[in-house]
């Protein structure tokens, strides 16, 4: 699994561009804040549309501006981690896990429900709503419903930027056992040196 | 006053889903002509009642375009008929429900819709399973808000269908036309309380629909 990435944007009054390719592990995109990190995962995902450039993920094109593909956010088949969990407020922790658990293609599938809450440790959460939980919950829950989602790869956009150290902690231990254990490549943005030193196995550095 | 809730309810049910339309035009959608549909929609709210009900008259008299295609297509005439008071009640109704419907849009987390496309949903059910629901306590709001509107409802209808008996006269109307009588006060008074009570209801459970909904989206961002 690589990913080849060439995109830019206009946004505003800058321009926002990206050129990289990264393989297995955890990559990092570090760069100070306001240099469009979130807009170029944004642009991955499908979120946002660049104004030209190419993106391919495992051989697969997602965009090409030449080539006029453009795939919707839906088929480019990856797991999105924001830095605010963004978690459905009207929907308990279970149907927030569901979600796309139940709209992923049965034979695509590589989780299921209960590995997912045993491997984050969220069992006892799943009857919760997303407003009684911590934010290290919530982000447990959010990284669930990512994988659930039957994703060839995860975005992460500064998971931890929003808990204290000791939960950073727990959830940094997470996303290294996602990426050991599950061999999920992750493409995961930060602005903190710490954290990428001890996650990331590739560093871009975005200026 | 049977014929009011009926007439209101009518009104309501068939213009909720243009309602929700127009909210969302108005709240996601940029077109041309956007800020002249939301005029229009405004209009009836600051137009004197009397000139919708002369409007919808020319429109839906038996001369007007409208009026004259109902009846040749489908039979149906809504002059001096409690449909017809039931199309005037929409009309009125309708910019106050659009202006609940929509500011619950526009309160819809828009990244939240871009979380459930990440996640596999196609536009259109992600629209289904989180801007909707998470609209709903204003949708509701504004029904009900366009409900109690709609019951009071005069100046466009007398104008339109007139006040006929059994047919029409929904209770403004009837106030109306109990004032006219004398000896009626206590007719009067027993209308008017009604009318009091079912406006206030309304507006209590608008507050408290649109109040739940601001509850429930504050503390979905408390993550």
């Amino acid at each position: 699994m690589s990913f080849e990435v060439d995109i830019s944007r206009h946004l505003g009054d800058r321009i926002i561009s990206a050129h990289f390719t990264a393989d297995r592990g955890i990559t990092a995109l570090f760069g100070p804040s306001g240099v469009g990190k979130s807009s170029i995962l944004n642009m991955i995902a499908g979120l946002l549309q660049p104004d030209s450039g190419r993106i391919s993920v495992g051989g697969e094109v997602l965009f090409d501006a030449l080539a006029g593909i453009d795939l919707p956010p839906e088929r480019r088949r990856l797991g999105y981690v924001f830095q605010d969990g963004r978690l459905f407020p009207h929907k308990r922790v279970r149907a927030n896990l569901l979600y796309g658990h139940d709209l992923a293609p049965p034979q695509e599938r590589w989780m299921s429900p209960e590995e997912a809450a045993d491997f984050l440790g969220i069992a006892h959460l799943l009857d919760r709503w997303p407003r009684s939980l911590s934010g290290g919950e919530a982000q447990r829950v959010a990284i669930g419903r990512a994988l659930l989602s039957a994703p060839r790869f995860l975005l992460m956009d500064e998971p931890l930027s929003s808990l204290d150290l000791p939960r950073r902690d727990e959830i940094m231990t997470v996303i290294e056992r996602i990426a050991r254990e599950l061999k999920l490549p992750i493409l995961y943005v930060s602005h903190d040196r710490q954290e990428i030193d001890r996650l990331a196995d590739t560093v871009i550095t975005l200026s | 006053m049977l014929l009011s809730l009926k007439v209101s309810g009518v009104a309501i049910a068939g213009t909720l889903p243009i309602a929700f339309a127009l909210a969302w035009l108005l709240a996601r959608a940029r077109f041309p002509g956007r800020f002249l549909l939301d005029g229009l929609v405004y209009l009836p709210l600051v137009l004197p009642p009397v000139v919708t009900g002369w409007l919808l008259l020319l429109a839906f008299g038996p001369e007007g375009p409208a009026g004259r295609f109902l009846d040749r297509t489908l039979g149906i005439t809504l002059m001096f008929r409690w449909t017809g008071a039931a199309l005037a009640a929409a009309i009125m109704a309708l910019p106050l429900m659009v202006r609940a419907i929509r500011l619950s849009i526009e309160a819809v987390d828009r990244r939240l819709e871009g979380a459930a496309r990440t996640l596999g949903a196609s536009p259109w059910r992600a629209f289904l399973t989180v801007t909707l629901p998470l609209s709903l306590p204003g949708v509701l709001a504004g029904a009900v808000l366009g409900f109690a509107r709609s019951i009071g409802e005069f100046g466009a209808t007398i104008t339109f269908v007139s006040n006929i008996p059994g047919e029409t006269r929904t209770l403004p109307l009837a106030i109306y036309s109990a004032l006219q009588i004398p000896g009626s006060e206590a007719l009067v008074t027993r209308l008017a309380l009604i009318s009091v009570a079912l406006s206030l209801g309304a507006v209590i459970l608008s507050e408290a629909l649109a109040r739940r909904g601001q509850m429930n989206e504050r503390m979905g961002h408390v993550l």
